[in-house]
């Protein structure tokens, strides 16, 4: 049985690696806009967010509401859904924390970069399961270049 | 007709598939206690085990946030809509070095 994948064009990809590397030693974050038809899901663009966990931005990040209904409007404005979020883990795992899922809801895709001294390294999605209780690991599928929306 | 309630895309699958569900109530606790009773499968992305709404939900009575009106408290009437709107958080739980060496993707 296979799993869900999650298809990004390689430069969007690109953009999140920047811009955890950009943020590092801090968490990065933002909104992944796209498309979902019939179980296939396609990031077709991004909105990169600000962190807004002052206090603990290196092993922390948080989006508020208004980030949240941001997203929304801007993923709406370009004619796509708004289908997940990214963030990055300096100096850790790309994998999902306890943290992670205790703030996540199921349906979305989370992606997961691991910045290591200031460089990306290993990228992961993740959809969180129906319980709760784990997530599901979300394939990244590498397409070409995103369509320039 | 009663007060609207907007469910969020990810939780859309579980109240039926429906962008907003109309119900008779004259609370916010009352619309989410008979929303969560329609649809039992959302009570536990709503709620945590203590019964609380969970720290990251957010939810609006025709835009004004309930933690600066009476919270589940605040009166709803005739064609008032309500959102729930989740913050987004997440992070690192323990700070310990990566063990990969392969290049990004």
């Amino acid at each position: 049985m296979s799993g869900p994948v999650l298809k990004i064009a390689e430069d969007l990809l690109r953009r999140i690696h920047a811009h955890g590397a950009e943020t590092y030693p801090h968490e990065c974050c933002g909104a992944l806009l796209g498309r979902e038809n019939d179980g296939s899901r396609e990031v077709a663009d991004l909105l990169p967010l600000a962190n807004r966990r002052d206090d603990s931005p290196r092993n922390r990040f948080k989006l508020t509401p208004d980030d949240v209904r941001l997203a929304e409007k801007t993923a709406r404005a370009k004619a796509l859904d708004l289908i997940g979020w990214y963030h990055s883990h300096p100096d850790a795992p790309a994998r999902p924390s306890e943290y992670d899922r205790d703030h996540a809801w199921p349906w979305y895709s989370y992606i997961i970069v691991s910045v290591e001294k200031g460089q990306a390294r290993d990228t992961t999605s993740w959809r969180l399961q129906d319980g709760r209780s784990a997530y599901d690991a979300e394939a990244i599928e590498i397409a070409g270049r995103s369509a320039g929306i | 007709m009663g007060v609207k309630v907007i469910i969020p895309t990810p939780l859309r699958a579980y109240a039926g598939k429906q962008e907003s569900v109309d119900l008779q109530a004259a609370t916010v606790g009352e619309a989410l206690s008979a929303l969560t009773n329609r649809f039992q499968e959302l009570k536990k992305h709503l709620y945590s085990d203590d019964g609380r709404l969970r720290s990251f939900v957010n939810v609006y009575v025709n835009d004004e946030d309930i933690r600066y009106l009476q919270k589940s408290d605040t009166p709803v009437r005739e064609g008032d809509t309500i959102s729930i709107v989740p913050s987004i958080a997440g992070g690192v739980t323990q700070q310990r070095k990566c063990g990969g060496t392969r290049e990004p993707f």
